[in-house]
């Protein structure tokens, strides 16, 4: 059943509305565990519009082999998923920096704490994020290192390339997952693909995964395909590539790739003179997991990121 | 003065954003003053303008004490002001958000670290800022309450109020924040306005920093010496929110005092006219913030209102 989380009132004869989809099983007991996929918090990521879709229809499917509760939370950004703004439109806020939130807060802030009152109890959580406009993402699930024994063997049943575990940075207690994370519920933040589009083998790939967890964890006894074991970065160095110089992005990797330290994994072009500004070899020996796909570049901007160590 | 580029970073396509300081003075580093991080900052900028102009002034007198140098930043993000924009113009990120910054990282990274190498080193750092509620303000300073910092000295620049902030995870990525970690005494200071040009705040914001500094010791001025500042926690602030959305006419201003159940703004339904909504004012004090947009949705803020407090 399709449920609104929170509604607000829009200036002129609208309502912002956050809504989800709560399947429960056929019988329920009263004692089912309950996990909630929630995504668009970024109005320009949209792989995980794919991922609810393509999940729900698993489920309904087979919904008798459904044994938890599953709430569906395609857009907590719906304004800005409608009008392609990664932030929350009328503020140009980063949806993803005002959690927890505060009843007495300003509105965006009042909506974050309704939505983390709605998804605690959940039992598990998925936040499904698609990188940017600029990058494209391995499908990969990233930890913050303070939740790494609670969320690493989570992850490893998701189907995905890589867990990222990251060092923790005061800025990020504002997201979404660490929030969650800090009130227990074990929260999963998913990035893969790119902004702007689906890339459906990604979206696939996860719900087998999502599956996975759920059958694993006792919410599912469907069906489930060939799961795989991700790579895990700890005790792995990350080296990024960013450009020095400004111009065209030219990328000559893909992600995947297994490099040595110095391949060319792409050139920052200028097109005013016809030469090449910047080639953008690899730091370490590893494997491409981001890749820039937005070709204007300035100094700084990331080009790609490897991982090193034994990847093959 | 000295003008120069403190830091610069080529574009692709534009010209290069060059970031330009005018020093005063020269010895050691007693006071930075940057203005617009933002791109809609203008109020900032113009700030920083005619402050500038004044420490020209000054410094031609011989006003500046020996060994101090102040140094003004009057723009950082004016690759986003140039096209309208408030963040960075290529990927929306805040320059404000960035601090201390991190010369191999991501562009507004560099950029910010770029610039907070040149600032990071003075006594005294001072940040005409802006907040992202669309409204007016009582000028005031405000600090983080990092434990660093020094409310007296907030005193100095004899404006009305100084305001605490606690310090919140977002904020330790601004420059105010990073400032007090590089032990500068940082301060922020806000006028009553962002994207437009207020003459009188921005005037009394001038005033205010020219003070700070005859009191620091920096210059030789003279000037009324201003407010003995009221001290507010900003979370003692009440806030009054909007009942229900639509058309929003404010009936008084930030600086005013109010009594309990007074009309603040009223809520005009936006198809038929009716005045929908009367807001009321919830306790008896000087109102510190008002919103000033036409439209307004549910549960917005729209004042702030300092408790208990009269002219
Ligand atoms: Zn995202």
């Amino acid at each position: 059943m399709v449920e609104t989380v929170v509604a607000m009132k829009l200036p002129v004869d609208e309502k912002l509305r956050i809504k989800k989809q709560r399947v429960l099983p056929l019988a329920v007991t009263g004692n089912e565990k309950r996990i909630s996929i929630v995504t668009g918090t970024h109005g320009d990521e949209l792989e995980g519009q794919f991922v609810c879709y393509e999940l729900l229809r698993r489920i309904n499917e087979n919904i008798e082999c459904l044994k938890g509760i599953v709430d569906v939370y395609p857009a907590l950004n719906p304004l800005g998923v409608d009008s392609i703004s990664r932030g929350i439109p009328m503020f140009d806020l980063d949806m993803n920096r005002v959690f927890p939130g505060d009843e007495e807060g300003p509105m965006i802030e009042s909506l974050a704490k309704e939505i983390i009152d709605d998804l605690s109890g959940s039992d598990y959580c998925f936040d499904i994020h698609a990188s940017n406009i600029f990058l494209d993402e391995m499908p990969q699930i990233r930890i913050n290192e303070i939740s790494e024994k609670t969320l690493v063997p989570l992850a490893k049943l998701t189907n995905i390339d890589l867990v990222w575990v990251h060092a923790s940075a005061t800025v990020l207690e504002s997201t979404l997952a660490y929030s969650l994370n800090s009130i227990g519920v074990p929260t999963l933040v998913v990035e893969m693909g790119v902004g702007m589009r689906i890339t459906r083998k990604y979206g696939y790939q996860l719900v087998e995964g999502i599956l996975n967890l759920m059958k694993h964890e006792g919410l599912w006894d469907g069906p489930v395909g060939e799961v795989k074991m991700p790579i895990i970065s700890s005790d792995r160095a990350v080296g990024y590539m960013n450009s020095n110089t400004s111009g065209i992005y030219v990328p000559e990797c893909q992600n995947g790739d297994i490099v040595k330290e110095g391949d060319v994994l792409g050139n920052v072009l200028d097109p005013l003179s016809g030469e090449i500004a910047e080639k953008i070899k690899s730091p370490i020996d590893g494997m491409v997991f981001t890749r820039r796909e937005y070709p204007v570049v300035y100094g700084g901007s990331l080009l790609g990121r490897v991982l090193g160590g034994e990847t093959s | 003065m000295r003008k120069e580029v403190i830091y610069s970073l080529p574009s692709p396509y534009r010209d290069d954003l060059k970031v330009t300081g005018y020093r005063f003075g020269s010895g050691k580093k007693s006071a930075c003053i940057v203005g617009a991080i933002r791109g809609n900052e203008i109020q900032q900028l113009y700030v920083c303008s005619q402050l500038i102009k004044k420490l020209t002034e000054l410094e031609e007198k011989g006003a500046i004490v020996s060994e101090h140098e102040i140094m003004v930043v009057p723009s950082i993000g004016h690759h986003s002001t140039n096209i309208g924009k408030r963040f960075w113009s290529v990927d929306n990120t805040d320059i404000n958000r960035m601090f201390p910054g991190y010369d191999e990282g991501e562009t507004t990274q560099r950029i910010a670290g770029g610039v907070f190498e040149q600032i990071k080193d003075y006594s005294y750092g001072i940040q005409f800022a802006s907040f992202y509620m669309p409204g007016d303000f009582i000028p005031h300073v405000r600090m983080m309450e990092t434990g660093k910092q020094n409310t007296s000295l907030a005193n100095l620049f004899g404006l009305p109020y100084v305001v605490l902030r606690k310090v919140r995870p977002i904020d330790t990525t601004t420059l105010n924040y990073n400032w007090q970690m590089w032990d500068c005494n940082a301060f922020s200071l806000y006028t009553s306005k962002t994207d437009k040009i207020d003459e009188i705040s921005a005037k009394q914001a001038v005033a205010a920093v020219l003070r700070f500094l005859m009191r620091m010791g920096v210059i030789r001025y003279n000037s009324h010496s201003g407010y003995i500042a009221t001290i507010i926690e900003e979370s003692d602030l009440a806030v009054v929110r909007t009942g229900t959305s639509g058309i929003y006419r404010r009936l008084r201003f930030a600086g005013e005092e109010v009594c309990m159940g007074d009309p603040l703004a009223e809520i005009t339904h936006p198809y038929e006219g009716n005045v929908i909504v009367t807001i009321l004012s919830p306790c008896d004090g000087i109102i510190f913030f008002s919103h000033e947009k036409p439209l307004v949705t549910e549960h917005e803020i729209v004042f702030k209102i300092i408790k208990r407090l009269h002219e």
